[in-house]
């Protein structure tokens, strides 16, 4: 049993729908992420999980509850804002309290609380500060803790890393799945940013102009794309163009190289695609599609080395790790790429 | 010789000669009430006049009901226009700004007009009622100020988003209004009632026409009667302005979290 249940959810705003027959099921303790480019109606799902806008038509179900007639001060529900949203007339503690005030905890208990959230956010002697005295990435940590402190059925997080710096998002998107997981707090959390949906979500719903396009596992949803969106919204992708020959054994010609992909396709032109790290230099094993390759611009990365290489027409990223005792090639090489066929998509148009 | 910074020099003093010379000159003469010597006579003849008390009283706490009355009609109005009605925001404007293009003298007829004793409400039939009418003629001649004051004020803060996080932590719109948005534009709402109090402090038509023992009235009478004792009373009344002024300035720095980077 889904602990919150969104059913053919409709948003427009005058003609335009912003959000079309959105369905999802999120379990109690869940991660998911709201994934997709910007206007696509990440926010405006949110708010109306929040309260904030109303639906044109569909349910959002909360522990068996339907909230849609709620507003929203009455669905108990943790936000966090994109721009921290503390209350400068508040210090750090007071802001914590806030929630708990109104919900008429009493003082010894509201201390202990706003003591225990200060800590677990790991600003612990920061209480008597005002908001201004922060860095952007205490004040996100303290919105956290007033958005948790009332212990709400829900958390929903609107971009809440894209104001910080590189760093400070890296380690506080890390922090942010701790705390969930140790509260086991159902959490919608929106982004743009398809590393911080990839690298901490139990599960990720890409959208695409007010479409789930498709709802899965990181994992699934980097290898096994539904949609020629999803396959190139998310991380980095080779397209190839290929002539079906053979259309029941899925037989295509790329250049002059014939190769079987294992499954029926419709015949004509179809679109293949891999993922940089599908690619290889040189020749291998079970990797019997091959293209002849000048390389051109070499991206040394650390780890990983980011190569990229003209075959023909086709443009090529691909990846390799770094090895000690093997140079990187240079631009102007020339190279065999190698592919499994395992790793090919094939792009429905 | 000829440089900028010597000109713009000369143009700041020019400036201050231009503003405080009438005022040292006022001073001046205000002292000379006793023939041959300076000395604080007119003061003591003002502040020890029984008129002056009660005139000055009387205005200042209709002042103080008008600045309660404003900043209860201006927050909340200029609030929710910002939250969920900013197409209205010129038109409300536009009507906050109405009070400086009619002529108060217009105003006041009309309320007379409107509220006289055979009337469908008599409020000039009694003191009170009468009084009531001048606490609400002044705040809508403080409008335009109140007004503008607070809605510079609502937008140093993010109403929208600050509004929805209070939300979702349970919040009603009392709690929100007192609690958040209020104390965030105190200094705001503090100007604006200064501004107000300056304009119900110094009126004269309204308190005239509908008859109020105003400080208004007083000092258009003391003017035409007394030599010496309106320069005083000049001199008094910037007094009050200026502290008013200080006190605000003060207000301002003393609200710690006001020290915010905008
Ligand atoms: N109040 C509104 N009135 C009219 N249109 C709106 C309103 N709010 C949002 N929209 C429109 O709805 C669409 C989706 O907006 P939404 O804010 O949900 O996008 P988003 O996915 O959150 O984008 P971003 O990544 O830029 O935040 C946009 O085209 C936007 O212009
Ligand atoms: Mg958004």
């Amino acid at each position: 049993m889904a602990f919150l249940k969104i059913e053919h959810l409709e948003k427009s705003f005058g003609s335009t729908r912003v959000v079309k027959d959105f369905d999802l099921e999120i379990q109690k303790g869940e991660f998911i992420s709201l994934l997709g480019p910007s206007g696509c109606g990440k926010t405006t799902v949110l708010r109306m999980v929040a309260g904030f806008e109303t639906p044109s038509s569909g349910a959002i179900v909360i522990d068996d509850k339907d909230v849609v007639a709620l507003r929203p001060n009455q669905r108990n529900i943790g936000m966090v804002f994109q721009a921290y949203a503390l209350f400068p007339n508040l210090t750090v503690g007071e802001n914590v309290a806030f929630g708990l005030k109104i919900k008429g905890v009493g003082k010894d208990e509201r201390e202990a609380r706003v003591k225990e959230m200060l800590t677990m956010i790991g600003l612990p002697d920061l209480g008597n500060r005002y908001p201004f005295q922060l860095s952007g990435g205490q004040q996100q940590r303290v919105a956290l803790a007033r958005a948790l402190a009332i212990q709400p059925h829900v958390l929903l997080l609107d971009e809440p890393l894209s104001a910080l710096d590189a760093k400070i998002r890296v380690s506080l998107r890390t922090q942010i799945r701790e705390i969930q997981r140790e509260l086991q707090i159902t959490t919608i959390f929106v982004t743009h940013d398809q590393e911080e949906a990839l690298s901490i979500s139990d599960r990720i719903v890409v959208m695409n102009g007010g479409v789930a396009e498709q709802v899965g596992a990181p994992f699934e949803i980097y290898n096994r794309p539904a949609t020629r969106f999803v396959a190139q919204f998310v991380g980095t992708l080779n397209l190839i163009e290929a002539d079906v020959i053979a259309p029941e054994s899925g037989t295509v010609r790329i250049g002059t190289t014939e190769i079987s992909l294992g499954r029926p396709l419709k015949p004509g032109r179809v679109t293949l695609a891999c993922r940089p790290e599908a690619v290889s230099l040189g020749l291998a094993e079970g990797r019997p599609l091959v293209l002849h390759a000048e390389i051109g611009e070499v991206h040394f990365l650390g780890a990983v080395i980011r190569v990229q290489a003209r075959a023909g027409r086709t443009q090529l990223s691909l990846d390799t790790f770094n090895r000690p005792d093997t140079p990187p090639p240079a631009a102007g090489d020339k190279v065999q790429v190698s592919i499994s066929p395992a790793d090919l998509l094939v792009l429905e148009a | 010789m000829g440089s900028p910074r010597f000109w713009s020099w000369a143009a700041l003093v020019a400036g201050l000669l231009y503003f405080f010379l009438p005022l040292v000159g006022m001073f001046e003469f205000s002292l000379r009430a006793r023939r041959g010597e300076y000395s604080f006579q007119a003061y003591t003849n003002v502040l020890s006049d029984p008129q002056f008390r009660e005139t000055f009283m009387y205005s200042v706490v209709v002042a103080l009901f008008t600045i309660v009355l404003g900043v209860l009609i201006v927050a909340p109005t200029a609030f929710w226009v910002r939250l969920k009605l900013p197409k209205l925001r010129p038109v409300i404007e536009f009507i906050t700004l109405l009070p400086l293009v009619i002529p108060p003298i217009v105003i006041v007829f009309g309320y007379i007009r409107l509220y006289n004793t055979s009337s469908w409400l008599p409020l000039t039939g009694t003191a009170m009622g009468t009084n009531i009418l001048l606490t609400f003629g002044y705040s809508v001649l403080a409008l335009p100020y109140m007004y503008r004051a607070v809605d510079t004020g609502l937008r140093t803060i993010d109403v929208a988003t600050l509004t929805e996080a209070a939300q979702s932590m349970g919040a009603s719109w009392f709690t929100i209004i007192t609690k958040l948005i209020l104390p965030n534009i105190l200094s705001a709402i503090l100007s604006g009632a200064f501004l107000t109090f300056a304009i119900v402090i110094g009126e004269y038509v309204f308190a005239a026409l509908l008859n109020r023992p105003g400080f208004g009235p007083y000092m258009v009478w003391m003017g035409g009667n007394k030599a010496y004792e309106p320069a005083a009373l000049a001199v008094i009344a910037f007094g009050i302005t200026w502290a008013c002024m200080g006190v605000i300035q003060l207000a301002t720095r003393l609200s710690k979290h006001n020290r915010v980077q905008r």
